[in-house]
């Protein structure tokens, strides 16, 4: 459970641009020489392993933004309607025709942007679950907060008369958060972080999966099919009226992640030895929890439940940085990335037919996650 | 076995068919819709009895027994407490092959899609057996979650289907929450004779699967033909599911909940589990059926609805349960 690479997360500057351990107040508190060892070897191992655990995790992130950039740059110029090289500079440097600048501006940005934000968030917010857990598959879709999010989306959409983002979004923040509360409460009641946490979600996840399928059969068709436009995960209808709320949250929730990042590290050492190092486990707790659910409650209410995202995002992200533990900024670079990439492929596979981006992503995320779970040996 | 227990549960499965012919959104009492069925003549509760309701219970009987023993099976041949057809990806399987096949094909109606029923479910059912089989030791929860991640692919290819087609999604949305409500009375005609086959090879197989719980070496020491009771086991987990679903639509946690709630009163012995599943999957969704259509009058709560808000309590006092007992 102990391993260093994971524990030098707790000092890493260029990841939560903090100060280096020895100036923090946390590393200066007396407390830390009453823990022994498994602290102590995190000051023994400075200098060069570090830095080049660092040196590839920030490689990897800056790699992975690229690809973001790339792919959504080929997105903004490319599709159903086409701009010629020119055209397309044209419009970058604020000319263009009237009808370029609007497709360009106005009906492909918005999306790129969604896609970009969506995927970072939803990306983060599965590494805060998976490190709440201490379970690699401890994201919000396997814990059934998405299916609570969901089931809370839809009765907005379905009972209320007027449904804005800003009701839907505080229908799926409420479903999530009771689904997750519901889930968490029962698998700690029992001390077992890990497989019961799964459990209870799946347990969970199912009964509302029945109750979203039971909303969308009482629905008249006109409605059913806006629900399930939604319900299915789809960046198709994205406009500015969505993404400027969503750019605001962004803008709000991912400087938090920097606070969060070292003391969730310390957590994964153990409630034991976070007690001791000073940290309140239970508020800390309670607060990760409270962040990743409203960072996944935010997309999912702008975009519906984009599956496995989260699940998958930092777990890839991780093995491409080759860290033990969950690095919140290579995650976010990951899940923007393959969010771009799935939401071209969606729009582009079957043309002019739209996949909605959330099946795309369940689809693949199953075959990942069953090739994580059979072909590989353990998980953890 | 307990004979008394056994007649028991056969006067209780009687008196909920019969509060079955009974329930509705025209409420008659039960003597009324026993006169209805005895004469079966031109009177209203006659018609209603013998062309609504009818076929309605007759068709709960038959898939509740069919997903029992399907459960049954399935967690006897993962050794698993919580496989469940719905669960492991296997209604998944079946959903996706007959939406594939109304989509491809253009073919409504049951004698169709049938097939396409069978086929989706066998696969789903072999992939979930294929997994499990690599990971025996590994617990039951990654093998919920390799049912899951099927699931989830196999219904993520089934909604963009759908999304093709309103009028597909139309029929889809009613036929998926899995009701007994409203569907055709010759689907029983269709459905009966490989639900028979599946419920007979399972009936059959049940010393094989006790022997088979033993664990693979021991099960091998003893005789056992572990190749052919595997594919046995499949064949009629296949049958059973295939046609219940193509039948009833998905219909999940009948076959977690049956052999579980059994398990706590007559021990481990597959082949009792076997007999009285035959009897306690028909009471239960026959009992979440009536529920449904008591709870919300005028309105139906689907059986498929009801059974997810009994299982889902059900699978989380095992978890509960599974803390303790590793404690």
């Amino acid at each position: 459970m102990i391993d260093t690479p994971r524990c030098e997360r707790a000092h890493e500057p260029s990841e939560n641009g903090a100060a280096p351990p020895d100036d923090s107040g946390f590393w200066r508190s007396g407390s830390l020489k009453a823990v022994g060892p498994p602290a102590g070897r995190l000051l023994l191992r400075p200098g060069a392993g570090t830095l080049l655990v660092r040196r590839r995790a920030l490689a990897v992130a800056m790699t992975l933004a690229a690809v973001a950039v790339g792919v959504g740059v080929y997105t903004l110029l490319t599709g159903a309607y086409e701009l010629s090289t020119t055209e397309a500079l044209r419009v970058v440097v604020g000319g263009g025709s009237d009808l370029d600048r609007f497709i360009v501006l106005g009906q492909r940005l918005p999306r790129v942007i969604a896609a970009v934000l969506i995927g970072g968030m939803l990306a983060v917010s599965g590494a805060v679950f998976q490190s709440l857990s201490r379970n690699p598959l401890g994201s919000p879709d396997i814990v059934g907060f998405t299916t609570g999010a969901t089931t809370g989306g839809l009765l907005v959409i379905l009972v209320s008369t007027a449904s804005s983002t800003l009701t839907i979004a505080l229908g799926t923040t409420v479903g999530g958060l009771a689904t997750a509360v519901v889930v968490v409460a029962v698998a700690m009641r029992r001390g077992g972080a890990g497989e019961n946490l799964v459990l209870a979600g799946v347990a969970l996840s199912q009964t509302l999966s029945a109750l979203n399928d039971y909303l969308l059969s009482r629905a008249t068709i006109q409605e059913a099919e806006v629900a399930r436009a939604w319900q299915y995960g789809s960046l198709n209808a994205i406009t500015w009226v969505q993404v400027r709320p969503l750019i605001l949250a962004a803008a709000l929730l991912i400087p938090l992640s920097i606070g969060l990042g070292r003391p969730a590290a310390v957590l994964e050492l153990g409630d034991d030895a976070a007690t001791s190092l000073g940290l309140g486990v239970g508020r800390l707790r309670a607060a990760m929890l409270g962040y990743g659910v409203v960072l996944a409650a935010v997309c999912v209410s702008v975009a519906g439940p984009i599956g496995f995202l989260a699940l998958a995002a930092p777990q890839l992200a991780q093995r491409l940085a080759r860290t033990a533990g969950l690095t919140l900024s290579v995650s976010a670079a990951m899940g923007s990335a393959l969010l771009v990439v799935a939401d071209l492929l969606a729009q582009r596979l079957l043309a002019p037919f739209q996949i909605p981006v959330g099946l795309l992503c369940a689809a693949c995320g199953g075959l990942y996650l069953m090739w994580l779970l059979g072909l590989r040996r353990p998980v953890s | 076995m307990n004979a008394g227990a056994l007649l028991g549960g056969l006067g209780l499965l009687a008196a909920l068919c019969l509060l079955s012919l009974a329930v509705g959104s025209r409420p008659m009492g039960i003597s009324e819709a026993w006169q209805g069925l005895r004469a079966h003549d031109d009177t209203i509760a006659s018609l209603i009895v013998w062309q609504l309701r009818l076929p309605r219970t007759a068709l709960g009987v038959v898939t509740g027994a069919a997903l029992a023993v399907a459960g049954v099976v399935m967690q006897a041949l993962t050794r698993n407490p919580l496989a469940e057809p719905g669960i492991l990806g296997v209604n998944a399987g079946a959903s996706l092959a007959v939406v594939l096949s109304v989509w491809l094909g253009g073919i409504t109606g049951v004698s169709g899609y049938l097939w396409f029923a069978f086929a989706g479910a066998a696969l789903a059912a072999g992939l979930v057996q294929l997994m499990a089989g690599r990971n025996v030791q590994a617990g039951p929860t990654r093998l919920v979650l390799a049912g899951i991640a099927l699931g989830a692919s196999l219904n993520a290819i089934t909604g963009t289907i759908t999304m093709y087609d309103t009028r597909a999604f139309d029929s889809y949305r009613f036929w998926v929450v899995g009701a007994l409500e409203g569907r055709d009375a010759t689907l029983l005609v269709w459905v009966a004779p490989f639900l028979a086959v599946g419920l007979v090879l399972a009936l059959t197989s049940g010393h094989t699967l006790n022997v088979l719980a033993l664990g693979e070496e021991q099960a091998t020491a003893l005789g056992a033909r572990l190749k052919r009771a595997r594919v046995l086991a499949l064949v009629s987990i296949t049958l059973l599911c295939g046609a219940a679903t193509a039948a009833v639509g998905p219909i999940s946690f009948v076959g977690l909940v049956v052999p579980h709630v059994l398990r706590l009163f007559l021990g481990a012995d597959q082949r009792r589990l076997l007999v009285v599943s035959l009897l306690a999957g028909p009471i239960l969704l026959l009992t979440a059926d009536i529920v449904g259509r008591i709870l919300i009058r005028p309105d139906e709560l689907e059986a498929g609805v009801v059974t997810a808000f009994i299982g889902g309590p059900v699978l989380l006092s095992m978890v509960l349960r599974r803390g303790e007992s590793t404690r």
